[in-house]
């Protein structure tokens, strides 16, 4: 009955982006951690490969793996971060009080995805940048088409964490589904393996996982100067399957409990 | 006089057991009730089920006319939970100013509700950084903020010192001869002499519905604490 009544206020939802913003100026070492951690991980996959020489006429290792990169850690920090800040919320009782003001659920949620976008389009940012500048990462494409995918990637990794939380009673479970989650669909998104050398039944189970579309994208905005339609179609399924996560997420969370 | 709240034959169970037997019960509009019982006697649990969170079995809640929980309700009804329910990476204001938007409200409506209080000097400070005390406060002041016709305030004064204590029941009082209705679960029995009127819990059943004057009259003992524990008795007895 309650499911149907979602309704949509962009003012609770802006109120809520802000004090999800609000608690993470409070938290300097998070802040820090998320804005410079991907950039410091990248360095050490520069320096592992730096010596490594490439074929001839092939991309060098470090471009393809860092590019990927680029999109798999706003997936994963993005995605830990909203599972356990949901579960506090549930924990602490503030979910319950919400649930008993005007804020609907959608507003609740969309306001996290919101907060964590924003603050995943400032870890591209430095992220890009760093990697550009410093590793010398060559992107044949536009630099803002990467910042794009990865802040998609990020909104992703939100809204499956916010469903995840929904199966959580615990911080250690919570922390649990990250690599439940995260490591088949980077196992299988084509980085380790090319797709078309993985097994018949491996590769299907790969076009159902959204990681896979956001690494093509990111692949061909790597690979082609121009903008691609791949690549279009590949970040609309990601954003697609955000949305269906959101929604997902919003059936789970039940206003009434026992 | 008109009710704020009707329940009845309201029935819940959590877990595996029945918690809720057949309750029913009224809440007069502009009063301040006290819901009273020893600890697991389901206070929590009827307020949850008149803010609209708990799943009942059968039963029916109807709040300022309308069933508990409809999402016109939201607006008209503050809750505040038994521990504080705040957010301990903001600052209180910034929690009564998140609240105070949700309802609708300004900056000045969660600097009035920190004020109601106590809480302005310390409205800068982390709610991780507050003492227990001062962690309830801003609690309250979080359901404050909202102006509702009908606050549900789950034990709103444990760890008070008795000034403090003092000072929010006379802002009870104030709110409902404003026209608020006032749901306020205790288990001090002190705290029932300020309830205009007393529900008395006990596993889950309605042990009594009076006046603290009714009470004390009833028990035949100035002391509420004594009174309660008469009429616990008495219910034995009449169900041996
Ligand atoms: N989440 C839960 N799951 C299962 N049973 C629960 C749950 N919460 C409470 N109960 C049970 O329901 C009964 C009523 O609990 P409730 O919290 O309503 O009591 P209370 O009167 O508020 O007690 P207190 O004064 O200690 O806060 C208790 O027996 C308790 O064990
Ligand atoms: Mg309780």
């Amino acid at each position: 009955m309650s499911a149907a009544t979602a309704v949509l206020n962009p003012r609770l939802t802006a109120a809520t982006t802000g004090r999800v913003l609000r608690q993470l100026r409070h938290d300097h070492r998070t802040i820090a951690m998320m804005v410079l951690l991907p950039s410091l991980l990248l360095g050490l996959l520069y320096l592992l490969w730096r010596d490594v020489p490439s074929l001839p006429g092939q991309p060098s290792v470090f471009d393809r793996v860092g590019l990927t990169m680029l999109g798999i850690f706003p997936f994963v920090v993005m995605f830990l971060v909203t599972s356990i800040a949901m579960l506090r919320e549930r924990t602490s009782g503030t979910l319950e009080r919400l649930l008993t003001t005007p804020l609907s659920r959608l507003d609740l949620l969309l306001g996290y995805g919101l907060a964590f976008g924003v603050a995943a389009a400032v870890q591209a940012l430095v992220t890009v940048t760093v990697a550009t500048t410093v590793y010398d990462l060559e992107v044949a494409g536009s630099l803002w088409l990467v910042v794009l995918i990865a802040v998609v990637d990020a909104v992703l990794g939100v809204a499956l964490g916010l469903l995840a939380s929904a199966f959580a009673r615990s911080e250690f479970q919570a922390v649990q589904f990250m690599p439940v989650i995260v490591l088949p669909q980077f196992f299988l998104c084509g980085l380790l393996v090319a797709r078309e050398q993985m097994a018949g039944w491996l590769q299907a189970v790969s076009d159902v996982l959204p990681l896979t579309y956001a690494v093509e994208a990111l692949q061909e905005v790597g690979r082609s100067a121009a903008e691609t339609g791949t690549m279009w179609r590949d970040v609309g399924v990601v954003a697609g399957a955000a949305v269906l996560a959101l929604a997902l997420a919003a059936a789970t969370l039940r206003r009434r409990t026992s | 006089m008109a009710d704020a709240v009707t329940v009845t034959d309201l029935v819940v169970e959590r877990g595996r057991r029945r918690v809720l037997h057949d309750l029913s019960c009224a809440v007069p509009a502009g009063r301040v009730t006290g819901l009273l019982g020893p600890s697991g006697s389901g206070k929590t649990t009827l307020m949850r089920a008149l803010v609209g969170v708990q799943r009942v079995r059968s039963g029916e809640v109807t709040v300022l006319g309308e069933p508990a929980g409809s999402p016109g309700l939201r607006a008209r009804v503050g809750y505040v939970t038994q521990s504080p329910s705040v957010y301990p990476d903001l600052s209180v204001r910034e929690n009564a100013r998140y609240f105070a938007a949700l309802y609708g409200r300004g900056a000045r409506a969660a600097d009035d509700a920190l004020a109601a209080v106590g809480m302005t000097d310390a409205a800068g400070q982390l709610v991780a950084d507050l003492s227990g005390g001062q962690r309830s406060r801003a609690s309250l002041a979080c359901a404050l903020v909202g102006e509702p016709e009908l606050l549900v305030l789950d034990e709103p004064t444990v760890g008070l010192d008795p000034v403090l204590r003092v000072d929010l029941w006379d802002r009870f009082h104030a709110l409902a001869g404003a026209g608020t209705t006032l749901v306020v679960s205790s288990h001090v029995m002190d705290e029932a002499g300020r309830c205009d009127r007393l529900l008395l819990l006990r596993e889950g059943r309605l042990l009594a519905d009076l006046t603290p004057g009714e009470l004390r009259a009833d028990a035949g003992t100035h002391d509420l604490e004594e009174a309660f524990l008469t009429l616990v008795r008495r219910g034995e007895e009449v169900a041996a």
